[in-house]
């Protein structure tokens, strides 16, 4: 790798990429806000969350309903693709496993789902991606409902891939039979986006 | 717009020419073995490599004019604390090089041959992706109607001045407006204080001319000045916003 003139770690740089922060990623206390257009304010009384396919809702929760279900609480370091991670951070919610339960469904309807929110935002994921406790549907950061800059009253939390996975304003999980590429996927960032493979955008490995 | 099927490959940049904007502020043109331009509002990422192999990725958008093959230019500001930012506003020379990804993004853009009024809003050094639009449009045949209402702390701190005013002078529908939000100077002719609805209404292009919006800035402003731009009327779908947060280190 090419050296870059005079250029060194800055002294006390408080984490290098290793074991716990992927490779081009920088540690930040701080919890940035990056989205594409204004905030969402979609009151909770018209909230709810569906799963759909084939056009079709097949299940879906209303809040109250919602806040029912199996609350699972998670800490979990967290990862931009603008470059900023944020470690222990701490959340509350749903996992999918269990709405896949309390929809009924024994198996995924497809291998592939599309989550939609609030303002169109979209973001592809592979069911494989959300099963065995890796993605929630949350409400609650670090005990407190989330504010609606960070994409309360519910977002997406897949952890293990960069945060644009992490779907702010969640409203509709849509299973699909392809991996159809969402709202940053078709402009020129990676179809999955696992961090510690450094994927980036379109055509990293 | 899709750019899917381009591999963001690292090149070795060289920096060619570096000069100061501000006291905190500096652009540094880079060229690159293989770079075929970009769209305005885009951004490249950098990555910097110490002789102990540690290595540093920073994303900063372009400051140069679109579809301009022979040299890219970012505008960077010094963050007192930062790791790169203060290597490339203090360090970094003419002559020197360093590795580079990009173009990247393809949302918060902007195309010369979208005629609908192009309406631009900086807070700090969030100016930098909106001045590459300008230029684009200044080097388009029919330049759109454009506005941009620009929030600085102080006046020795507004990028690009003396070419904004230039743009301007031109009378080719495009008009500027400065807030200072730090200070208020006796002979100073802008606007004071943060951007509010009346500073919109009076300045910013109204949603019945149904101009596209880019809001560029730290978290907070463009939180603030989003709302704002929907309760004047804007759909939601006319504005693109691009925030850098508290770490600062973005642009």
């Amino acid at each position: 790798m090419p050296v870059t003139r005079g250029f060194s770690r800055r002294p006390g740089a408080p984490e290098i990429p290793g074991e716990r922060l992927p490779p081009g990623q920088f540690a930040t206390p701080e919890f940035p806000v990056l989205t594409a257009g204004p905030t969402q304010h979609t009151p909770l009384e018209q909230w709810s969350l569906s799963f759909q396919h084939e056009g079709r809702i097949i299940s879906s929760w209303k809040w109250a309903q919602f806040t029912t279900l199996p609350q699972t609480e998670r800490t979990t370091d967290i990862h931009c693709v603008t470059k900023w991670s944020k470690f222990d951070t701490h959340w509350r919610g749903v996992t999918f496993d269990d709405l896949m339960k309390a929809a009924e469904l024994e198996s995924p309807v497809t291998p592939y789902v599309i989550a939609h929110c609030d303002g169109g935002y979209t973001t592809n994921l592979p069911i494989a991606d959300l099963r065995d406790g890796k993605a929630m549907v949350v409400t609650h950061f670090e005990d407190k409902p989330i504010a609606p800059t960070h994409g309360g009253p519910a977002r997406l939390l897949v952890p293990h891939l960069y945060f644009w996975k992490s779907a702010k304003w969640v409203r509709r999980l849509e299973f699909i039979p392809a991996n159809t590429p969402g709202f940053w996927e078709s402009m020129g960032y990676h179809l999955r986006g696992d961090p510690w493979r450094e994927q980036r955008y379109t055509g990293d490995p | 717009m899709t750019i899917a099927g381009v591999f963001h490959e690292w090149q070795l940049a060289t920096a060619v020419a570096i000069r100061d904007e501000t006291p905190f502020v500096r652009t540094i043109a880079f060229t690159l073995p293989r770079w075929t331009g970009h769209l305005a509002g885009q951004h490249v990422d950098l990555r910097l490599t110490a002789e102990d192999g540690y290595q540093a990725e920073r994303s900063y958008s372009i400051a140069s004019a679109a579809e301009e093959p022979a040299s890219m230019e970012i505008t960077v500001e010094r963050i007192v604390d930062g790791e790169v930012s203060p290597f490339l506003t203090g360090e970094l020379v003419a002559g020197d090089t360093l590795e580079i990804r990009g173009p990247i993004g393809g949302y918060f853009t902007w195309r010369p041959n979208l005629q609908a009024p192009l309406m631009l809003i900086a807070g700090g050094s969030g100016v930098v992706p909106l001045m590459s639009m300008l230029r684009t449009r200044d080097r388009s045949m029919i330049p759109a109607p454009a506005a941009l209402l620009y929030s600085s702390r102080k006046r020795e701190g507004i990028i690009y001045r003396a070419e904004l005013d230039r743009l301007t002078a031109k009378n080719d529908g495009l008009t500027v407006t400065y807030t200072l939000t730090r200070e208020s100077p006796s002979d100073w002719q802008g606007e004071t204080g943060r951007i509010d609805e009346r500073m919109l209404k009076t300045h910013a292009i109204p949603a019945e001319r149904g101009p596209v919006m880019f809001v560029c800035g730290p978290t907070v402003f463009v939180e603030t000045v989003a709302e704002h731009l929907l309760r004047l009327g804007h759909p939601e779908t006319a504005i693109k916003t691009e925030r850098f947060g508290p770490t600062g280190e973005h642009s």
